[in-house]
Order: structure tokens, then sequence, then C-alpha cells
């Protein structure tokens, strides 16, 4: 038996093993069954974020169908990718993404928020299998990135690391101790995906604490920026990929999206952040994507 | 069993925080999942060992504890087992929600060295005599806390928050303090220690204030008053079987530490006493005040932090005691 090290090529072969690496047309029809997941959900709890899972809900499919290396039924499979939420409060799009990848069964998703169900209102390490770090006070989940990391160069490990953070979430000071430490060790394997969608609970970011030039705030960090569309999967593969060819430092990709997108009377309005919609505005919101709310809660409660 | 740990006339002198880098060097030696990690303190909290012997194995975060905080629990999720230090005031203040929504709600295997605790700091004043660290830490939920009473218990201390499985916070000064215990005196994490025996009143102490209790010990038994010592450096979680067994069987309880009184050691204790054995007590600490400058010795006398304070306390609960039989 050879006991010689694995090869560049062994190594990145079991990298690759866990990425589905979709296609733009299924990429797109799962980031629609996203959204159906986020309103169908929130529509049953009655509680929980509405804006910002819809303006995650095209990125996040990306992450999760095309570049993350993961296997869902082993979530510390260790040859893989690690991927965080420090916004804990996008629960919804989180829990979606989890279950429409295989981590646990769609019909978790109808216990959101519940006592009887495993999907806390903000990620938990504890109740959830594929939670890896509990999230929910905003600021700290770019420094977890940043351990996750470190410990995977000193292993040799050729692990990505992606941390998704929010735009109101740019005002924590915690966020930028966490740019400056990456950037002194040149974690090129991290990167930073931030969903610039222009709101935050209050009202517009501009209005409450402003952040531009957001992406200049970045540069001058010594971070890699790259700037996309953010409901543009096409665009946002393109962020993706530069981000993974990028050496000597770690890349930020600022995905410009729109609170609540994909339902009309949410999208661009501030309002929603933070609040679902109730049983009638949901099934509207459903009908707007091409289903209702009966058709998919039955589709979750099936599987 | 009683260790019956017996006083020197002149004690060796030597600090806790040696203790603390010292067994990070030799755990580093033999396990290489252990990583250090420093906020711009690396000489004052002695992990510059540490740096010197394994340098892959050890960050500087630079002056950023919060930071800090989730850096070691990304390296906990990653399997390492990552020890993290600085003054006590910034990572159990500054850092308290890091603290408590990244490491100890996922319940990572994150280790906190907090040093620079109490009033013996000295000159540098109220803002770096972290005082409030118990009460923080202990309200935690899955956070261990150990607070050991000299060079030879923290390295134990710092040994054995490596071998717990989850996270733990170590509380050490910074001043040269009598060594009581030896190299084989045994340490068992979540288990207080008899140091002495005594049948009058227990005197229940952590850290540096076990050193002050013996003392007073001494000058009690003159007087032929049997005082009982336990040294409880585990503070959480509590021994609560000897805490009753202690009020059960001597029926006073004095509380000794160097923290403030509220929610400290003293109230940790009292938490206890009042549900399992209802005995008189008294609190050696510091009365709800900030520090200030000042030389460690003079300080600890104004803040009533001495054997002399013990013995006050002893007799005050001894009379309480005395008034109920």
């Amino acid at each position: 038996m050879s006991t010689s090290p694995p090869t560049a090529a062994e190594l990145e072969a079991a990298h690759r093993a866990g990425r589905l690496e979709w296609p733009i047309e299924k990429l797109t029809a799962k980031a629609l069954d996203i959204r159906r997941d986020i309103i169908t959900l929130l529509g049953k709890s009655q509680t929980g974020h509405s804006g910002g899972p819809l303006s995650c809900a095209d990125f996040g499919t990306v992450l999760f169908f095309h570049e993350l290396n993961v296997d869902p039924a082993d979530p510390r499979w260790p040859e893989r990718d690690y991927w965080h939420f420090s916004i804990g409060h996008v629960t919804p799009v989180i829990y979606s993404l989890m279950a429409e990848r295989g981590y646990f069964p769609l019909r978790d998703l109808m216990k959101f928020r519940a006592f009887d169900g495993h999907a806390q209102g903000h990620p938990s390490r504890h109740d959830t299998p594929g939670i890896e770090v509990s999230a929910g006070s905003l600021g700290q989940g770019l420094s977890v990135c940043c351990g996750v990391a470190m410990a995977s160069r000193m292993d040799h490990h050729p692990r990505r690391v992606y941390c998704v953070m929010g735009d109101g979430e740019q005002q924590e000071g915690q966020i930028w101790e966490a740019a400056m430490f990456a950037a002194h060790y040149k974690l090129d394997h991290l990167c930073g995906i931030i969903d610039y969608n222009h709101k935050q609970i209050d009202g517009d970011v501009e209005d409450i604490m402003g952040i531009k030039p957001l992406a200049d705030k970045w540069r001058s960090f010594n971070w890699n920026v790259i700037e996309c569309r953010g409901h543009d999967i096409a665009d946002v593969l393109r962020a993706f990929a530069a981000a993974r060819v990028h050496a000597g430092r770690p890349s930020v990709i600022i995905a410009d999206t729109v609170m609540g997108q994909g339902v009309s009377y949410m999208a661009g309005d501030y309002r929603w952040h933070g609040k679902p919609p109730k049983p009638e505005q949901a099934d509207e919101a459903l009908r707007e994507l091409g289903t209702s709310y009966a058709e998919w809660s039955a589709r979750l409660l099936a599987h | 069993m009683t260790l019956a740990i017996s006083l020197p006339e002149k004690a060796e002198m030597k600090k806790t925080r040696e203790g603390f880098g010292r067994a990070l060097v030799d755990l580093g030696a033999r396990d290489p999942r252990i990583v250090v990690l420093v906020g711009d303190l690396s000489e004052s909290t002695m992990v510059h060992f540490f740096a010197e012997k394994f340098p892959e194995r050890f960050i500087q975060v630079g002056i950023a504890e919060q930071n800090m905080c989730g850096i070691a629990a990304g390296l906990a999720a990653m399997g390492k087992i990552p020890f993290f230090s600085t003054y006590g005031a910034f990572a159990s203040c500054r850092a308290a929600d890091q603290i408590r929504v990244t490491v100890a709600y996922s319940n990572l295997n994150v280790k906190i060295g907090g040093a620079h605790g109490g009033i013996s700091v000295g000159p540098d004043g109220a803002t770096h005599q972290a005082m409030e660290e118990i009460s923080i830490i202990r309200s935690i939920p899955n956070l261990s806390m150990i607070v050991p009473c000299d060079y030879w218990e923290t390295y134990k201390a710092t040994v054995a928050a490596a071998q717990h499985e989850g996270p733990v916070y170590i509380r050490f000064g910074r001043e040269d303090v009598p060594v009581v215990t030896g190299e084989r005196t045994p340490f068992t994490f979540g288990k207080g220690e008899v140091f002495a025996e005594g049948s009058d009143l227990t005197v229940i102490a952590c850290g540096v204030m076990v050193y002050e209790a013996l003392r007073a010990r001494e000058a009690l038994e003159r007087e032929g008053i049997g005082v009982r010592v336990v040294n409880l450096h585990t503070v959480k979680p509590i021994d609560r079987d000897l805490i009753a067994r202690c009020a059960r069987e001597t029926g006073a309880i004095v509380t000794a530490e160097e923290h403030q009184v509220n929610g400290g050691l003293g109230g940790a204790v009292a938490e206890v006493v009042v549900r399992q054995h209802p005995v008189p007590m008294e609190f050696v600490a510091v009365m709800d005040r900030f520090g200030q400058s000042g030389k460690p010795a003079e300080l600890m006398d104004a803040f009533g932090l001495r054997a002399k304070d013990v013995i006050a306390a002893a007799r005050r609960v001894l009379e309480r005691k005395r008034a109920r039989a």
C-alpha cells in the first residue's frame, strides 16, 4: 500500500467530488423553487424574515448547486468546503437551500421556528445538522470563516470558505477586524459574499448609516473585490469563478440585489425585512411564482 | 479526601500566568491540534513560549478580541483546540457576545485564557482589573470556568481545559503569588479540593484567596476555631455535593474571591447552599466598586482581600451560626 501523500491532482479531484456544477437553466429553476420554499415556510410559520432571504435566493442557489463541494448526507465530510451565513436572520433561505440540497427533508421547512422542529429562528449548530457554527448576532461570521481558513491552511487542505454577509451588517465593527485579518494572512481561499440589497430594518442603508463607497472600502482593506448583478445567474457564476482563481488575497463578491426580489409587493420595500406574509399574501406571492400555497406546501410535506 | 495542604514559613512566589504559558508548550508538543491565538499581548499572557516553539500553530490577531474569539471558533469547528488569550477584562466583557453566541451556543471546543484577573493587577487601574469575569462567564450555558490558585494549579487547569470537550474559560492573574500546591497535588476538573480540615466553618475560596484562607485558618486554629478550607477552582460546573456536605458538616460558610461580590464565587456557592442545606454565609469579595491604581499589596489590603478579612468574616458567620443554635 502506498503511503505517499496525495498528489495535487488527487486532492483537486477529491475536492470537486461534492460539487454539482449545474448549468444556468437548472440553477434558474432551482432558484424559483427556493423562493417558493421561502414564501411557503413563512406563510406557515407566520414569523420570520422575508426580504433578505429573497434577495439571497439567486446567489445562494449558485453557491449551493454549483460552487460548494459538500456532501449533505455527511455534513462533516472532511473534504467539504465551508459555508456560513453571518446574517443568521435569513434562515428561510438557508434552510430552503439546505433542504433542497439534501441536508434534511423538505417537510422540516414546515416546522420553521416551531417548538417541535429543529429549524431555529437563527441557525443553531446544536439543532440543525449541517449548521457548523451558530449565528444571529451580526458581524461575527467573517471571523469564524477566517478561523476555518486558517485551520485549512495549517492542514494543507484545499478547502474553500464562503461567508455570506449583509449590507447593513457592514456597520458592525467586527467585520472590519476580520477583513483586516484575512488580508494580512492572505487568505485567498476565503470568499465573502455581500447581499447588497440596500435595505435594513429601519429603512434605506444610506439613510440609516451609509456604507458607501462599499467596494472602495474593501479594496482599501486589500481584498479582491468582484461586483456582480446578484439576480443574474450568469453574472453570479462569473463572480464565483473569478474569486476561485484569484491568488494572494481574499475575495469579496458584492452582489447587487433587491430586497424581496421575486415578489412584486415586497420588492424594494424595507418594511418586508423582518416580517412574514399573511396566509393570503403568501398565496398571492406563490401564485406570482407559478404555484399556490396549497400546492407548494403539499410538495414540501410529501418529502 | 483532605489534602492537608500546609503553608511553609515563606512560600515560593510564582506567576499563575506562567503556568498557563508553560502548559501550552507541553500541550503543543503532545497534541498537534493545539493552536494558540493572542491579541497583541504575547508576553503578558505568556503565550510567547508557545509562539517560539510552534510558530506555525500560533496566530497573532492584533488588537481585536471579538475577531480573535470568532477565529478561535472557526478553528474549533475544523477540529483544532484553540486557546485564545488576552486580559480577562477584554476576554470576558469585550468579547462576551462572541463567547455567548458563536462559541458557547455552538458548544465549540474553544479555550479562553483570561489574564490579569482581579485587583492585584495593580497600577494599571480599574479598566484592566478584571473583576466581573465569574458573573459573566458562569451565566452562559455550555461554558465552564476554572479559577486556579497558583502556578501549578494554573498549569493543571490548562491541561484539564484541553482535555475537556467544550468551551472553558481559565482565569489567572498578573502578579507573583504564593505557590500552595505542588506538581503532584491532585487536580480534578469540576471537583473542589478540601485543602484543610475543620468543623466549625468552611472557607470556600478560589484563586489567590485560597492562600489567604489558609493563612486565616492558621490564626483561627490558634484560637481553637476549626476551619475547613476548600479550594473551589472549578467555578462551573460547580461541585454541589462538596458544598452541600460542607454546609451540613460545618454549619457556616465564608466564600473568598478576588472578584465582585455580585454573581461571583460567593453567589455560585450560595445558589447551592440555599437549595440544598441553608446555613449562614459571609462573603469576602470586592464590594460592588471599581478598582484603582496602586501597588498590588496595598490594593489587596484596601479592598478587603486579605487573611484578616477572611478572619473577620469567619467571626461574623460564627456569630450568626451560634444565634441560630
